[in-house]
């Protein structure tokens, strides 16, 4: 037995090289991608996009009108008519590709920034708004749509998705890769450190629960960077929990849908989870209450427009796709109708009644609460008739 | 008709609620062939199978907030945390999440999830296995807390838990678990679950108390009546709500009351108890609402823990108190 000297750890505990910052050399990285930021096809050895050019529109068409929602939101936030937004800006691809891989029948846990997913699912875009105005806390009902509540605290998503997944299981619902039921879980960069999270790969794992984990790598959490969350690229993660991990271009729609679908397929068989990394970037602030300017540099973000996820579907419908300006037209015109209906439904939203929320903390009132809802009704009362 | 213990009783309420719906899960740390540290889930595993009675990893945010997910799905999951000081890293998955789940919703979203947790000391047991966090609990908006202190009770409330539509945290009196009554499966439930129940009529003074400290109340009666004092008991069964009203009515009619729990003093469920008790029972009290508990510490090495737990002599002394006035 070798004797080891203290204070120096053994050669395996040697810290691993890793990039300096990777949101500073991503051309660097490797992923899975499909379509070039200048809007070239390119082969993947283990992933296709086979879909025709009308799908392809249609990515598009998703793609801007989310753009044109978050950027009316973030508008309405300015004017005071929401307490505040958190702009999805630059990760419509991340969302859409993998939004648009879902089947019906499959289960979206978000946490508050998927507002293109929930595109994808049919929630109303002025529902997402009522939790940041302040009329309610996001009260559609997951049923609706398959699209879970916006969840706020950092993670904790991820195990109500395995759970459910866990349910699909039991229901018998797993065991066909087109028939079966598949849930897909987003979270972050940041919430990759999250203890929820990891709990949630390890039921996920152990259980072989037909879930997928969409981690948005948009390189910052807050002010924090990748590099304060993790010392290796987030998919490689998975494989200490015992399954795959991918990493996706996640500003390139084109394979983020495909490696999403393929990950969804691979849960509804029952061959269990799959984390995929889609390495992206948040353009914009982390929410309107914060300041990107006092801890990240102006190049890094002039570095990723040039990786825009729109701009490279419009360069390639343009010039390998035969698709002419009426087309381009034609969705601009409706995101400006889609972004007018937002303001002026926004706008609309009745303001809620203090007595509905006595109403709603339990399904069976209790009598203490009761007595406060009426104590509440007869001091608001009190002041009926005052000027 | 036969005896049978608490630990048992409960164990025949979770079978009988797994056998009325097929959609109620059990799930928590050891339960399945080991049947819990306790033994409460013995035998569920074998006759429900492993889809039903699930051996969880070993991390209990992981079990709360997977039964979540399993409640959003349409289960009604039957959570285990091994141990009273162990329910912290699922601290957050209650409050935020199980609590709020409703409200947050707008009514649309329903978490019949109960999370069993063996509770309160005397088993001489090493830190983080005798405390009585329910306080803890019972601050929380959207959940309810009960806890029971027989096995009668423990047989019907665990049911009446588990079909609740809204969140309920089942506190189980570990110290009692081989406590014995005769249960007869085939008379329903005397009480709703949110209801108080009087142990023993009195007409002197009422000892308001819950869970392990309900025999102790009622031994602690005995002996005063030997004294000629004529003790009321009221085992409140539900701490979140209170059942104010069966509170109030045994006030009004003894007009003085000690409040009897393990949990720590400040801030404690004696203090809401006085804070209600004086404002609906003012003009009807003779003393004000006293509190034999165990102290603000942490929970002491067990050793020292028969100083710490209110126990017989504690609560007459606190009886000799209220009478003083």
């Amino acid at each position: 037995m070798s004797e080891s000297v203290p204070g120096t750890p053994p050669e395996v505990f040697a810290p691993v090289e890793v990039p300096v910052s990777p949101s500073q050399a991503p051309e660097e990285v490797e992923f899975v991608q499909l379509l070039t930021p200048e809007g070239e096809r390119v082969e993947n050895p283990d992933y296709s996009f086979d879909l025709d050019d009308e799908v392809v529109k249609g990515f598009y068409r998703d793609m801007t009108l989310v753009r044109r929602i978050d950027s009316e939101a973030t508008a309405l936030q300015r004017q005071g008519e929401l307490g505040l937004w958190a702009s999805l800006l630059g990760q419509e691809a991340a969302q859409i590709g993998s939004g648009r891989a879902l089947n019906k029948k499959d289960m979206v846990f978000p946490t508050y920034r998927e507002h293109g997913v929930a595109f994808c699912q049919g929630v109303n875009p002025l529902n997402l708004l009522g939790l940041f105005r302040g009329v309610d806390q996001g009260a559609w009902d997951p049923k609706d749509n398959n699209f879970a509540l916006y969840t706020i605290v950092i993670g904790a998503q991820t195990l109500h998705a395995t759970g459910y997944a866990m349910g699909q299981q039991r229901d018998h619902a797993v065991g066909d890769a087109d028939e079966g039921e598949a849930t897909i879980a987003y979270f972050g960069d940041g919430a990759s450190s999250q203890g929820d999270v990891n709990e949630a790969f390890i039921y996920a794992s152990v259980f072989n629960a037909p879930v997928v984990f969409f981690c948005q790598n948009n390189q910052w959490a807050i002010s924090e960077p990748i590099d304060r969350q993790t010392r290796i690229p987030l998919y490689q993660r998975a494989a200490g929990f015992g399954f795959p991990g991918v990493r996706v271009d996640g500003n390139d729609v084109l394979a983020t849908y495909a490696v999403t679908q393929q990950a969804l397929k691979r849960a509804r068989e029952g061959s269990g989870p799959t984390l995929i990394e889609a390495y992206t970037y948040r353009m914009g602030a982390h929410t309107t209450s914060d300041d990107p300017t006092k801890y990240r540099l102006s190049e890094d973000l002039e570095h990723w427009k040039l990786k825009d996820p729109i701009e490279r579907v419009h360069a390639y419908l343009t010039r390998y796709a035969g698709v002419d300006h009426d087309f381009f037209d034609e969705v601009e015109a409706e995101a400006d109708k889609v972004a007018a209906e937002l303001r002026a439904g926004c706008l609309a939203l009745p303001d809620p009644a203090m007595t509905d929320f006595f109403k709603h903390v339990y399904v069976e009132e209790t009598p203490q609460l009761a007595e406060q809802r009426d104590q509440y009704a007869a001091y608001a009362a009190s002041f009926e008739g005052e000027g | 008709m036969a005896k049978i213990t608490l630990g048992k009783a409960i164990n025949a309420g979770l079978r009988a609620a797994m056998e009325a719906d097929p959609k109620v899960l059990v799930m928590g740390e050891d339960i399945g062939k080991l049947g819990g540290v306790f033994r409460i889930t013995e035998g569920l595993q074998k006759d429900f199978g492993e889809d039903r009675v699930i051996d969880t990893p070993l991390a209990e945010s992981g079990i709360i907030g997977t039964a979540v997910g399993l409640a959003l799905r349409g289960y009604r999951p039957v959570c285990e945390i091994q141990f009273d000081g162990f329910v912290f890293p699922a601290y957050d998955q209650i409050i935020n999440q199980v609590a709020k789940m409703h409200y947050r919703s707008m009514g649309k979203i329903r978490m019949p999830v109960v999370i069993r947790i063996p509770y309160g000391g005397g088993i001489g047991a090493v830190e983080h296995h005798s405390e009585s966090p329910e306080t803890l609990f019972a601050h929380v908006n959207g959940l309810k807390v009960v806890t029971c202190g027989d096995p009668v009770d423990a047989y019907w409330m665990i049911q009446q838990a588990i079909a609740s539509d809204d969140p309920v945290v089942f506190f189980e009196p570990k110290r009692r678990y081989h406590e014995k009554a005769e249960l007869d499966e085939s008379v329903p439930p005397a009480l709703p679950l949110h209801k108080a129940k009087v142990a023993r009529e009195g007409t002197d003074a009422t000892l308001f108390c819950y869970g392990p400290m309900v025999k102790t109340c009622l031994q602690a009666a005995e002996v005063a009546a030997e004294d000629g004092r004529n003790l009321e008991v009221v085992d409140l069964r539900t701490i979140s709500p209170f059942d104010l009203e069966t509170i109030f009515a045994s006030v009004k009619k003894t007009r003085r009351a000690v409040v009897v729990h393990e949990a720590t003093l400040s801030f404690g469920p004696g203090s809401e108890i006085a804070a209600r008790v004086t404002e609906e029972c003012f003009y009807h009290l003779e003393a004000p609402v006293l509190r034999v508990t165990g102290y603000d510490t942490p929970y002491p090495p067990s050793r020292m823990e028969e100083e710490y737990l209110p126990d017989l002599d504690r609560v007459l002394d606190g009886i000799d108190r209220v009478m003083g006035y």
